[in-house]
Formats: structure tokens, C-alpha cells, sequence
């Protein structure tokens, strides 16, 4: 007994610890508006109050929190293994931009197979982008953080290619965008809200990735790897063919947020469909610590945090970097705290 | 035809500085042991108050000694985090890099578009006039020409001194190197903030004399270049240039055809190599 309440204090005392360090963040970066001559807590109070203080506020969290979500978990999978995917961003373009030809070539199908098409095509999309990075890790030992990283800039370039070339809308007035898909290839959205059914993706990969974790002989396998490489290659467990599955699969599920966002919120593919949500997704599966539960709800906060950001850009004229500068002190604690658990390198 | 190879290899030079700064400053740390992964951080850092200081002042010398600066104190953030608390390397480096893109687009904000009398371009007298190599390597501004001294003084640090010996040293194994009487983790931070220094100059090289501008994010994935091409490089600071040089070349005429700075034929061609 005497031991689990010092394991219940401790986490307590852990729970607080990591809060006054969040709170830390939270002060340094209204030290800095401080000195800009801005003040913080209007700014706080209106990145709260404009996410949080309505219901329109809140659906606008949840439509933020869909492509996070996906994008953390497209992190997390490679991340069980320690594998560093940091190519959601491009894997989430990539996927867009193939859910984008099958809307439009083959837009005129009836929205139950076109539908299903589409989600098939735009999770493809994503996993062959990841393929490469997979391909020339098992290959030849590339370095799959660089490389994934590297390769967001080309998917941005490819579908930037895309959309002022072939793809170009004959009647935007040459704007930089594909004409509308057709209503079959839309998601739902529900009742007022811009929440859609991509929601589902979202939490049915979180939920099969938990249970993959936990109950699998695959997730089994995952954790040994990341614990203990050379343990798992002497006890015969294939790490390539894992290399391969994981970043695919979480190449996938980035591509299935693209095909979303284009599906869904857009309805044509246009540059700068997505503000970021790779990188984001990245952090909040750093701040879950690969957790898929915690991955809800650091998605929640981050999308808290970000939608924030799109408002006090209009609302005080505040830069949204403001909230990078936030997210990128959160992780830089979250990563000091878990290296301070640690015993040896 | 000459003519074409001439002005395309000129760029090259011009083009691959920045890169190569960060190239030399990975090396460095990498030999201690230390990826940093925040080269892309330090170098925008190194941009943004070089380009900051040179607006106010009108000093393009003080600019470029502020960048260098403000690269190194970037990069003991990451110092801090890998050695004192020996957090994940590779993600603080990442870390790193989504603070200071932020913190230099903040406080870079209101200098956008503002116009500077960047580094001047200095023509080495007699060694300008020998035909070809001379436009190609002698007309340039006086960060190119420290970039290509850095890189040979690099090589004689590395492998011809007792710090070098020490710092390679605590890179292949840190427990040799303590007992050996190593300050590991004073080596390590200061190889670090070097490192910064580095980038810092090429985010200086950059916005003073490349641009001559400020923009958010101007750095474009150069950083993550520089630490691909110390893969490249295999760690050697003479092969550094070489790569520097045929790697900013896809860069530059990307940036050529296209109206925006592409990184797609680098990325290919780093694919390719490190095969």
C-alpha cells in the first residue's frame, strides 16, 4: 500500500511539475510580447476565449484536431520503433493530390464507390510517398529524418506543379486552383459545423493503433523494437520489413488527413491546404509521448492553441508565429522532462 | 558557351556559402558526437539579426557579427538539451528549429521588404585576372572567400591539432575521452556554440549578401541540406566544399527556372548520393 501511494504522490507531484513548466512557456512568450510593446493577456484571453468561449469555437477545434490527429498518429507508429517520420506535411500533400485525381476523372461515379475510392486513393498516396524514405533506410541506411523532412518541400513543389499546371481551373480567373469536385466526392459535414466525417479516420486510427499496441503480436514486436534494437534483430524479428510497414502505414494515415482536407474543408486542392498540420501533428505526437489516448488530447490542445492563432491574427493583428513560439517551448520542455526520467543515454 | 559555364559556376560559389557554413559547423559537431539538427534554427537566427542589426546600423560588419553571434546562442539551447539533459538529440534539433523559425518571424515582422546596403562584393586584385578560375572564385563578397579559409583551417583543427584529437575523441567514445582527461561536457558546448557560429555566418551570407532581404523562413531547408551534406561529406571538411559547390548548383538554377527557391533537385540528388 505504502508503495502505491508513493507512486500515486509521485505522479501527482509530476502531473504539477509538468504544468508549472507548460505555465513557464506560457509566461517567456508573454515576456516577449511584453517587450514588443503587445499585451499578453489579451492575447491569451483571446486565443482562449476564441476557440474555447463558443460552440462555433469548439467545432473549429475539432475541425483542427482531425488532421492533427492523423498526422500524430502517422508520427507515432514510425516513433513506437524509433523511427523519426517527419514527413507528414508531404505525405499529407501527396495524399490530397491523389484523392484530387480521382475526384476529378472520376467524379461522375455514384458517392458510395467514389467515396470509399477516394479514401483508398489518398492513404496510397501517402504511403508510397513514405515508401521512399522507408526504401532507401532499409536499403542503404539513409537517414529517414532528414529525408522525410527533405521530401515535404518536393510534395508541396509537386502539387504546387500540379495546381498551376495541368490542374488548373480553366474558369479561376488563373488562380492557382482545380476546379470544385463534384458533390459525390465531398464528405459530410454535420449539422452547421465544419466537423466532417473525416473525424471517424481520426479516431478509428488512434483506436486500432491503441489496440494494435496492445493486443497484438504486432505491437509486441513494435515496442521490442524501439526498446531494443539489436534484441529484437538476434530474437529474429524482421526490422525492415517493420522499417517498411510503419512508415507506410503512417505515410497512410497522414495522406487519409489530406484527402480530408481536400474532400471536406476545400473541395478542390489548392496551394496551402494545409497550414502546417504535419509539423503540428509532429509535436502533439511528441507531447503524447506516442501515447494514442494522450494523442486526443494534446491534439485538442495544440488545436486549442492553433485556432487561437488564426484569431488573434485577425482580431489583434498578433503574427500566428506567436504560437509556434508556444508549441516549440512546450516540446522543448516535454523533451527536457522525459530526458530527466532517464537514467542513462 | 563558356561564358554560361562561367556565370553557372560563379552562383555555384555565390549560392553554396551559406550551405557550407552550415556543412563546417555540422562537421564540427558531429565529431564530437553531437547532431545538431537545429542548423536550419540557427542559421535563420543568423539572418534575421544580422539583417536586423545591418537595417538599424547601417553596418553590415556589426550585422554579420550579431548573426554569428545570435547562431551560437541559438545553438546552446540545443547544448543545453542534449548534454546537460541529455534529451533526444535528433527532436531537440527539430525543436530548435520550430522556435526560431517562430521567434524570427515574430520579431523579423516588421523588416520585411525594408531595403539594406548588404556586403559589398570584393574583387581580389590579381588573382581576379586569371582567366576562368578568376571570375569564378575571386569576385566575390568577403564571407565566400572566409567560408572556402574556414574550410581547410577546419581540416587542420580537426586532424592536426590536440583539440581537434580531443574533440574526435570525445565523437568516438565520450568514457575514453573523460578518462583521458576531457572536459566532455565543456568540449561539447563549446563545439556546439561553434557550430552555431557557423550557421549563423551563412544565415548572414544569406540575407546581407545573397538577398540582400528578410523574409520569414528564408532559409527554405538550407540547414537540413548543410546536415545532409555532412553525410555526404563523410565528416570531412575539404569534401564539404566540393559538395557545397555541386550540390548549390541544382539550387540555384531551381531557383532559376522557378519563380520560388526550389529544394526539389537537391533533395533527389542527396537521395541519390547518400545511396
Amino acid at each position: 500500500m505504502e508503495m502505491l501511494a508513493l507512486v500515486r504522490n509521485n505522479r501527482v507531484i509530476d502531473v504539477l511539475r509538468m504544468t508549472g513548466m507548460m505555465a513557464l512557456a506560457f509566461i517567456a512568450v508573454g515576456l516577449l510580447l511584453l517587450s514588443f510593446g503587445k499585451n499578453p493577456i489579451e492575447a491569451y484571453g483571446e486565443i482562449f476565449k476564441g476557440s474555447l468561449g463558443s460552440t462555433y469555437g469548439l467545432s473549429e477545434v475539432v475541425v483542427k484536431m482531425i488532421p492533427l490527429m492523423l498526422c500524430a498518429v502517422a508520427t507515432a507508429i514510425p516513433a513506437r520503433m524509433g523511427l523519426l517520420n517527419v514527413g507528414a506535411e508531404g505525405q499529407l500533400h501527396i495524399g490530397a493530390m491523389w484523392a484530387t485525381w480521382g475526384a476529378l476523372t472520376l467524379g461522375e461515379w455514384p458517392k458510395e464507390i467514389l467515396l470509399p475510392t477516394l479514401v483508398l486513393l489518398g492513404f496510397l498516396g501517402g504511403a508510397v510517398f513514405a515508401f521512399i524514405p522507408a526504401f532507401f533506410r532499409v536499403k542503404a541506411g539513409v537517414n529517414e529524418t532528414i529525408c522525410t523532412l527533405l521530401l515535404n518541400y518536393v510534395a508541396i513543389l509537386i502539387v504546387e506543379h500540379m495546381v498551376h499546371g495541368s490542374w488548373k481551373d480553366p474558369m479561376s480567373f488563373n488562380w492557382p486552383f482545380t476546379r470544385e469536385f463534384s458533390d459525390a466526392a465531398r464528405l459530410a459535414f454535420y449539422g452547421n459545423t465544419r466537423i466532417h466525417t473525416g473525424l471517424w479516420f481520426a479516431l478509428g486510427a488512434i483506436v486500432l493503433f491503441y489496440l494494435a499496441l496492445k493486443r497484438t503480436r504486432w505491437g509486441y514486436e513494435l515496442r521490442i523494437i524501439g526498446d531494443n534494437a539489436e534484441a529484437a534483430r538476434r530474437a529474429g524479428i524482421p526490422i525492415n520489413r517493420y522499417i517498411i510497414l510503419t512508415l507506410c502505414i503512417g505515410g497512410g494515415l497522414a495522406g487519409l488527413a489530406g484527402m480530408a482536407e481536400v474532400c471536406a474543408i476545400q473541395g478542390r486542392l489548392r496551394p496551402g491546404i494545409s497550414t502546417g498540420f504535419g509539423y503540428t501533428g509532429f509535436l502533439v505526437s511528441w507531447l503524447a509521448l506516442h501515447n494514442p489516448l494522450k494523442i486526443i488530447l494534446m491534439a485538442f490542445l495544440l488545436g486549442v492553441l492553433s485556432l487561437g492563432g488564426d484569431m488573434i491574427q485577425i482580431s489583434l493583428e498578433l503574427p500566428y508565429a506567436i504560437v509556434n513560439i508556444l508549441m516549440a517551448l512546450i516540446f522543448f520542455i516535454v523533451l527536457g522532462r522525459l530526458a530527466a526520467g532517464r537514467k542513462e543515454y | 558557351m563558356i561564358g554560361i559555364i562561367e556565370s553557372i559556376l560563379t552562383g555555384a560559389v555565390r549560392s553554396g556559402t551559406p550551405i557550407l557554413y552550415g556543412t563546417l559547423g555540422e562537421i564540427l559537431t558531429e565529431r564530437a558526437g553531437i547532431v545538431n539538427l537545429g542548423v536550419e534554427g540557427s542559421m535563420v537566427t543568423g539572418a534575421c539579426v544580422a539583417f536586423i542589426t545591418t537595417a538599424e546600423t547601417q553596418d553590415p560588419v556589426l550585422g554579420v557579427i550579431m548573426g554569428a553571434l545570435a547562431g551560437g546562442l541559438a545553438s546552446l539551447i540545443h547544448a543545453f538539451m542534449v548534454v546537460t539533459l541529455r534529451a533526444n538529440q535528433i527532436a531537440s534539433g527539430l525543436a530548435l528549429m520550430f522556435l526560431c523559425l517562430g521567434v524570427t518571424s515574430f520579431i523579423g515582422r516588421p523588416y520585411v521588404g525594408v531595403r539594406i546596403t548588404g556586403i559589398q562584393t570584393l574583387t581580389i586584385p590579381g588573382l581576379s585576372d586569371i582567366p576562368f578560375l578568376g571570375r569564378i572564385m575571386f569576385e566575390h563578397d568577403v564571407l565566400v572567400y572566409l567560408a572556402y579559409l574556414s574550410a581547410p583551417l577546419m581540416w587542420w583543427f580537426l586532424f592536426r591539432t590536440r583539440w581537434g584529437l580531443y574533440i574526435r575523441a570525445v565523437g568516438e567514445n565520450k568514457l575514453v575521452a573523460f578518462a583521458m582527461g576531457v572536459r566532455v561536457q565543456v568540449l561539447q558546448y563549446s563545439v556546439i556554440g561553434i557550430g552555431g557560429v557557423f550557421s549563423g555566418l551563412g544565415g548572414a551570407h544569406l540575407s546581407l549578401a545573397y538577398t540582400q532581404s528578410w523574409v520569414e523562413a528564408m532559409t527554405a531547408g538550407r540547414g537540413f541540406v548543410a546536415v545532409a551534406l555532412t553525410i555526404f561529406a563523410t565528416w570531412h571538411p575539404l569534401r564539404g566544399v566540393l559538395g557545397a559547390v555541386f550540390l548549390a548548383q541544382p539550387l540555384l538554377s531551381a531557383s532559376r527556372f522557378r519563380p520560388r527557391g526550389s529544394m526539389c533537385p537537391p533533395t533527389i540528388f542527396i537521395c541519390c548520393h547518400m545511396c
